[in-house]
Formats: C-alpha cells, sequence, structure tokens
C-alpha cells in the first residue's frame, strides 16, 4: 500500500491527510485487510505509513501497532492470520531479545533487528520491481506486433525416382510373389496398444466420452470393434480409465482416471 | 545467376518474412530464407538497413530474445488499444510479485518465493505464470525434496520486448545500503 496525498474537502475544508481516527467499519475492515500481501506487506506499511526509519525500527512501537492489527484480523477472519501470528512471535522475540543485558566483553553483537531488516528491505525492493513489471507494456497490452496475412503454401516435393528404382521394385514383387503360392487367408493386425493410444489420445482433447461413441459401428469392422472394447477393458484393468454409469441403462461414461483425482 | 541479385531484394525477403511471421525471427531463421550461404555478420548487416529504411514509419523493427519482429511504435499503441476496448485482465500483486522474484532472484524455488514474501505461494499462481509461458522448471535444488528451481523464458522476455535479463528495469537494491545499527 502506498500513501497518495489525499486531495478531498468536507464542509468547504481542505484535508490533505487522512484523519488520525479514521473509524473503519468492520465490514470494510474486512476488505481493507485483505490488500496486504502478508506480515511482511502490513509491517512495510506501517513503517512507511509513521514514517519509521527502517533502519532503526523501534520495536515496541512497531509491535504495538502490528498486533493491533492482527487482533482485528483474528476477529473477522481467523485463517488469515496463521502468518501474521508467526510474525508477531518473531516481533516479540526480537524485542526481548533487545532487552536482555549485554555481557561487555560481547561488543560486536548483531542487532536482533538484522534479519527482520534484511527480510523488510528485501520484499519492498520485489514489491517496488513487481510494480514496474506490471507498468512495463506487453505483447498484447500496450505492445503491438506486426503480423500481416500470408496464405502459407507448403512445398511437397514428390520424391524421385528412376528407372532403377522402378526395375528393383518389380523384383522384389515377383521375388515376394513366390513365397505366397499358396493364399493365405491372413488376420489383419490390429493393435490393443494402439488403440489404448488412440483413446487415451481422444479422453485427453475430449475429457468425457459417452461409451457408445468410441465405436465407429458403421465403418469399423466387428474385428476392430471387438481391439477397441478390449482396450478400453485393458485400459480400464491398468487404472488409466474411470467408467461410470448413474443407474442402470444409462449413457456409460469414459474419462481418464487421472483427471478425476485432479 | 543467383537467386537473390541485388540488396534490395534481400532487403525486401527478410521484411516479407519478419512482417508475416507470428514469433520472432532468429539469425537461423533468416538464413535459412536463402538458398546462398550468407554470412552472419551480412545478415546483421542487412536488418541493420532494413532497420533504417523503416525509419520514421509506424512499424519498428526491433531484437527480442529470441529474434527480431516488427512491432507497432509506442506511439500508436494508445489508437490501437482503443480498437479492443475491454480492458486487459490485471494480474493479482501475489502473481507479479511471484514473477518478479523469479525474474530477479532465479533460479528459485517456491521455498525461497514465501521467504521473500513471508507468505505461502499459492499454487495458482506458479500456474497461471506457466500457462502464460512466462516461467519454467529449470531444474531441481539438491536437496531433501529436490524441489523445482523457477526462472523465466525467453518468451516472458518477448513478451516484455526485452533481449535479456539485464534489461529489465533495475532493481532498488536496498541490501547493499549501509546498515548502520
Amino acid at each position: 500500500m502506498i500513501e497518495t496525498p489525499l486531495n478531498a474537502k468536507i464542509k468547504g475544508e481542505e484535508f490533505t491527510e487522512l484523519p488520525k481516527d479514521l473509524y473503519i467499519p468492520p465490514d470494510a475492515l474486512e476488505v481493507y485487510l485483505e490488500t496486504f500481501e502478508g506480515p511482511l506487506d502490513l509491517l512495510l506499511y506501517l513503517i512507511r505509513k509513521h514514517n519509521l526509519d527502517i533502519l532503526d525500527i523501534p520495536m515496541a512501537d512497531l509491535t504495538r501497532q502490528y498486533m493491533q492489527y492482527v487482533d482485528k484480523m483474528r476477529a473477522i477472519k481467523l485463517e488469515l492470520a496463521g502468518d501474521y501470528l508467526l510474525m508477531s512471535a518473531m516481533l516479540i522475540e526480537i524485542k526481548s531479545r533487545m532487552l536482555l543485558p549485554k555481557p561487555v566483553e560481547v561488543e560486536e553483537e548483531n542487532d536482533p533487528r538484522a534479519e527482520l531488516v534484511r527480510r523488510l528491505m528485501e520484499y519492498e525492493a520485489i514489491k517496488l520491481a513487481a510494480q514496474r513489471l506490471d507498468e512495463m507494456p506487453k505483447v498484447g497490452d500496450g505492445l503491438f506486433v506486426a503480423s500481416a496475412y500470408y496464405q502459407h503454401i507448403s512445398q511437397v516435393r514428390p520424391p524421385e525416382v528412376s528407372i532403377d528404382d522402378l526395375a528393383e521394385a518389380w523384383r522384389n514383387v515377383l521375388k515376394r510373389a513366390s513365397h505366397f503360392q499358396h493364399h493365405k487367408v491372413g488376420r489383419s493386425e490390429l493393435s490393443v496398444r494402439e488403440h489404448m493410444n488412440m483413446i487415451l489420445r481422444r479422453l485427453k482433447d475430449d475429457r468425457l466420452v459417452e461409451f457408445t461413441q468410441l465405436f465407429d459401428v458403421k465403418n469399423d469392422g466387428i474385428p476392430k470393434l471387438v481391439v477397441c472394447f478390449l482396450a478400453v477393458l485393458e485400459l480400464c484393468r491398468e487404472g488409466l480409465l474411470r467408467i461410470t454409469q448413474q443407474q442402470a441403462f444409462s449413457p456409460i461414461y469414459i474419462q481418464i482416471a487421472s483427471d478425476i483425482n485432479a | 545467376m543467383s537467386e537473390t541479385s541485388n540488396i534490395t531484394e534481400l532487403k525486401n525477403v527478410l521484411e516479407a518474412a519478419l512482417l508475416t511471421s507470428n514469433e520472432p525471427l532468429s539469425l537461423d531463421d533468416m538464413l535459412r530464407l536463402f538458398t546462398e550461404k550468407m554470412e552472419r555478420a551480412t545478415l546483421r548487416m542487412l536488418l541493420d538497413e532494413l532497420k533504417q529504411d523503416w525509419a520514421g514509419r509506424t512499424m519498428e523493427l526491433v531484437q527480442v530474445a529470441s529474434g527480431y519482429r516488427f512491432q507497432v511504435r509506442e506511439h500508436y499503441a494508445v489508437f490501437l488499444a482503443r480498437l479492443s476496448p475491454e480492458r486487459q485482465a490485471k494480474y493479482s500483486r501475489a502473481v507479479m510479485e511471484t514473477l518478479a522474484i523469479i525474474a530477479y532472484r532465479q533460479p528459485v524455488t517456491r521455498g525461497d518465493i514465501e521467504e521473500i514474501r513471508g507468505v505461502a505461494v499459492n499454487p495458482n499462481v506458479i500456474r497461471q505464470l506457466q500457462e502464460r509461458d512466462w516461467i519454467d522448471v529449470i531444474g531441481q535444488r539438491e536437496v531433501p525434496g529436490r524441489p523445482s528451481l523457477y526462472g523465466t523464458t525467453r518468451h516472458f522476455l518477448d513478451d516484455l520486448n526485452l533481449q535479456s535479463l539485464s534489461q529489465l528495469p533495475p532493481i532498488e537494491d536496498f541490501a547493499q545500503q549501509e546498515i548502520s545499527i
């Protein structure tokens, strides 16, 4: 939160500062507290608002003010307070360490505030950097890239074929034909794995598919339909598919198992 | 007889390719436009001339992280923005601060981000930045749990009109100030 100079007139009187005893209605406070990005943000706000020297923080004052905010937060929104409570403990610890008498022989003891100051400065730097990044024009938001229309024509180059290639091919055909003097009836090789792959890809795009849609009854022969069904069963066995049906005879739906967990 | 005999024609080919490309074109991309061998230095010189040719026009040839592209001069951006009046949705402060930490302190883990911001990282924040293709996982830190290390992408630099991370606006380095306690 950055303090912006106030420019308001109330009853003809000009206000340049927020009144110190500004009353914040409880509902508004909730919204207000949500504008802080965390305990460091709130601390920075308090330090900047009260013009405290970040390098010489009056710990008692800061802790007291911080606790007031945290108490309000706890009253309204308890789950918000976790990170903030941790910071309260840290502030109190720092203050108490500062109160402890120092042994004289230990001269160069680190200031207990040093770590807090380092973190506050680091956070403030990042906060400012984030604001600058936000202000920079970005492609699609204040930055326009040229894109003239161009009808892409892919260059398909037909492979070159010589007479020798042709002769070689013919010899191969004759050779293979001689191996198959007797006509054999072969089964067309349908791979269950391939169908599993196809089904998974389809489900990646469509997410939820009705069982009957997986089968192209008009165009696929019975062997292919069977292989497709086997693939569904196999996928289900491997735990990759979830098959659901609301009640008997209602449509069966297929989806990827991991989608449900996610 | 060479395909492209004079400099003007070479520049025209480059111009046509750059104006129609959806992504910035790298030097290697542009070298593929020509069947003859061309030195990179020659190509750079041609691009330089092309840039000069467009001086004073509405478009300018700029170099970003992944190559060269034509883009509208800043002056005209306000006019063009009126064509699509719906305001670009703004990222939340949490998203922008996380992006800033990754951009300026990369490679960082979620733990590092939480340490700097003082609050837990919402997984949605990371996901939003990954979906935008501005950050990705560039490795794992070799500590228990092997947390992912995040860094910014070239696409991030392209989108912000930058050639390298060193062109990011300088961050006020408070840590370098004398801390006199």
